[in-house]
């Protein structure tokens, strides 16, 4: 039965990869890519450990500590990503439980994740190839950890399975975990920042005094004790050495004994939804205009609210000075990188629509049915993003402006945002009318990408972006010459320019985006509905 | 795309033409999905007034057909009138007398009941009293006032089909198309809805379901056409159709498939060995 359960995840992966020649190509440059990164890690932890083994073996455990949080971590957040053996699909066979687990354990190191992280952990432990009995200390702390990252990320999504089966606390979550993602490449930059300056100033030494405690800490906690294992016979530690293999030892049988309570609930729990979810009147849809455009409008503000696919890009927006400072902080740019807060918020918004059908998914079809024309849909979709935004940007330019200590860009500022404001929506309502491409379906994780989607998705992206960009660039290069030269004259141009180019490309999107519409609704729908 | 000139060279007899009289009259409706011909030439004339079932096989192409017969699947050749009107030509003319509930579609369920039905009644330009009384009709026959604040992804299967057939008819048209309008709903709420159903076929209206509950189409429809591998095995009403056998047996001897069930014999013998 283990075996069976190993053999179906094989398949399924085998499948993936026969899906179709565009998606063959996808995950082979993608696992070409995964291997290179890979390579690069092991050859630098190589070279690390015959320069100085002590710092390197500190390295390793932080990072690889990060390695097991992510495991543990990413999958609660990004629920129903690997669902493909989710232990329901398992209740109506008569499958021992101890079997079971164990055949989802084994059948869990079957994927491309488990497979760089179990090549990594194997890996880098060759950083100790000098000393042969740390190296085995570190192959057998790579063993332990990869198992650690499968058995506690399966324990914490089987555990936490009764919370994560009420769709509004899933959404919760969802849109919560925009927040960390968002922050994660800053803070990164900042910390690298942090220790480049570091290193310059005294060398390895230095840096190795610096994460000393820091890796000492993380060491004993079940996360790094895997990776510090070397470290301690490197040391000649073996008491610690002990400890850590205890720590680890000890944490898998937890995780093994939690995963198995929580299985067994699971499989006698048959899937219900938490408590339904409910919303008095009639919400937007008193609110604006009884015509069909005005429902479209209400439907769109009711779905930017309440879906969390567009409330995770909502999300985003107030994040968006945040991370900015921190990227200026730490680059030394200061508070002039704010002043890409607005029109980046505007260019974020417009691009919000650029898939709408897709994110309509089939329920597109009462558009097609009801014979919904172009003009109605397009203008509709546009209109909350336009009536929220608007205020939204501008009060963005004018903080941005103040918080730069810039009032004399303002007019370029406010040429820049509301230009990309309008054209960002043209294209999009241009765009979205002709390419659609596969998103995370209603009421799945936003984070979830859909099979077979990288190819489709990035064409209709990089379009939507380039002509964006190139419609832009006359009101971009104004503001950018008048915010650094600075020119009050410029300022004013780019104003001009940007109000002009933004309401004429708007309306020009709209309009084509509407006839194309109308010109092939069916197909529309039909291409949704090859989504699945 | 909507080559109105019938098919080429594979045409059977020539196509007589659209009956303009009728609810919905389909002549020479061809489409092809990649190799599979899913619908190979179906002509059917829907009678003004008529309770129409529409009955068939799994994988038949009664959804197929209906959706080429309701604007939401281009035809690759063939036309569609409703009551006279070309539905590929004039469209949005043609969709306004038609109701429609697809089969396998989503809806906009992050809405609450009561927000759909108001969404499709105001998509269809009615005005907003006009929406509020018939969403408050509509909600009491289909028996979810308790949960017209509930948001329609939390609705239940059969919930989920009452709302959709609600917002299939707020806008009083003229011919109803509801593919598979029963499934998953309970008896009590299916035996509304035929009420409703008949009331409205008995003011005028004009009603196409498909299913493939034979007994429940034999008791409940005035029509019938079968439909098997995308042809019109047979059409009429309900008594032409079926003569003096039941529609069910009728269908299994037009549509074959019938086994012998002697092939799991050892099903038989499972309360016995292990």
């Amino acid at each position: 039965m283990v075996a069976q359960l190993v053999r179906l995840k094989l398949t399924l992966l085998a499948n993936t990869f026969r899906r179709s020649v565009w998606q063959t190509i996808g995950l082979v440059v993608g696992s070409l890519y995964g291997l290179g990164v890979l390579g690069l890690v092991v050859s630098a932890a190589v070279v690390g450990g015959t320069a100085d083994p002590v710092v390197t073996g500190r390295v390793l455990t932080i990072v690889g500590a990060l390695v097991v949080l992510a495991w543990w971590v990413v999958p609660v957040f990004a629920f129903g990503v690997d669902a493909t053996l989710d232990p329901r699909r398992f209740v109506t066979f008569a499958i021992p439980r101890r079997t079971l687990l164990a055949g989802l354990a084994l059948a869990g190191l079957v994927s491309i994740p488990a497979a760089v992280t179990t090549l990594g952990a194997l890996g880098v432990a060759f950083a100790w190839w000098r000393q042969p009995v740390a190296l085995v200390a570190a192959l057998l702390g790579g063993v332990l950890a990869t198992a650690l990252c499968v058995v506690g990320s399966r324990a914490a999504t089987t555990a936490l399975a009764p919370l994560l089966d009420s769709r509004r606390y899933r959404e919760v979550l969802a849109v919560v975990a925009v927040v960390p993602l968002l922050l994660v490449g800053p803070a990164i930059g900042w910390v690298a920042d942090g220790v480049s300056v570091t290193v310059d100033g005294a060398g390895a030494d230095a840096l190795g005094a610096a994460i000393e405690p820091l890796a000492r800490a993380v060491g004993w906690t079940p996360l790094g004790a895997p990776w510090a294992l070397a470290s301690a016979v490197a040391e000649g530690a073996w008491g610690l050495l002990l400890a850590r293999l205890a720590i680890c030892v000890a944490t898998l049988a937890l995780a093994w004994w939690v995963w198995d309570r929580a299985l067994a609930r699971e499989l006698v729990t048959p899937r219900g939804g938490g408590a339904a979810a409910a919303a008095k009147g009639l919400g937007w849809f008193g609110r604006l205009p009884a015509t069909p455009t005005g429902a479209v409008a209400a439907r769109a503000a009711t779905y930017w609210l309440r879906d969390p696919r567009y409330a995770a890009s909502i999300a985003m927006v107030p994040l968006l000075p945040l991370v900015l400072l921190v990227v200026g902080t730490a680059n030394g740019a200061g508070g002039v990188l704010l002043l890409g807060m607005a029109p980046l918020a505007a260019w974020l918004l417009g691009f919000g629509i650029s898939n709408d059908v897709g994110y309509d998914n089939t329920a597109f079809a009462l558009h097609v049915a009801t014979g919904t024309p172009g003009r109605v849909d397009r203008w509709g979709r546009v209109l909350p993003v336009l009536a929220g935004g608007l205020p939204l940007v501008v009060a963005f330019a004018l903080v941005g402006c103040g918080a730069a200590g810039r009032w004399d860009a303002l007019p370029a500022m406010l040429g820049l945002t509301l230009g990309t404001l309008g054209t960002s929506l043209g294209i999009s309502s241009a765009v979205s009318a002709r390419l659609v491409y596969p998103v995370p379906k209603p009421g799945e994780s936003p984070f979830k990408s859909p099979q077979g989607a990288a190819m489709a998705t990035l064409v209709a992206q990089m379009a939507a972006m380039g002509i964006t960009l190139a419609v832009s660039v006359p009101t971009l290069a104004l503001a950018l010459a008048a915010i650094f030269l600075p020119n009050a004259a410029l300022g004013w141009a780019a104003l001009g320019v940007g109000l002009v180019t933004g309401v004429l490309v708007l309306l020009l999107g709209v309009r084509w985006g509407a006839r194309t519409y109308d010109r092939r609704l069916p197909e529309l729908l039909q291409q949704v509905m090859a989504f699945g | 795309m909507s080559d109105q000139t019938g098919p080429p060279s594979a045409a059977p007899a020539p196509v007589p033409p659209p009956d303009l009289g009728a609810a919905l009259s389909l002549r020479g409706l061809w489409k092809r999905f990649g190799q599979k011909i899913a619908v190979a030439g179906v002509d059917l004339d829907v009678p003004a007034g008529s309770f129409f079932g529409l009955v068939g096989p799994n994988g038949a192409g009664k959804t197929t057909s209906l959706s080429m017969a309701t604007g939401l699947l281009r035809p690759d050749f063939g036309t569609v009138h409703v009551h006279g009107t070309d539905l590929w030509g004039r469209p949005e003319e043609a969709k306004a007398a038609l109701g429609v509930l697809p089969d396998g579609v989503r809806l906009f369920d992050r809405l609450t009941g009561a927000q759909l039905l108001t969404y499709a009644g105001l998509l269809r330009g009615l005005d907003r009293d006009t929406v509020a009384e018939r969403s408050e009709d509509l909600l009491r026959a289909m028996d979810l006032v308790a949960d017209r604040d509930t948001f329609v992804v939390d609705y239940s299967a059969g919930m989920t089909k009452k709302i959709g057939l609600a917002s299939a008819m707020i806008h009083a048209p003229r011919v109803l198309v509801l593919d598979e309008p029963f499934e998953a709903v309970d008896p009590v709420s299916a035996a509304n809805i035929r009420d409703i159903l008949h009331g409205y076929v008995d003011d005028g209206g004009t009603v196409v379901v498909s299913s493939h509950v034979m007994d429940l189409v034999q008791r409940m429809c005035s029509h019938v056409a079968v439909i098997a591998g995308g042809h019109v095995l047979a059409a009429g009403t309900v008594a032409e159709v079926r003569g003096e056998q039941s529609l069910e047996d009728r269908f299994v001897d037009l549509v074959g498939g019938r086994r012998e069930s002697e092939g799991l014999a050892w099903l038989r013998s499972s309360s016995a060995s292990s």
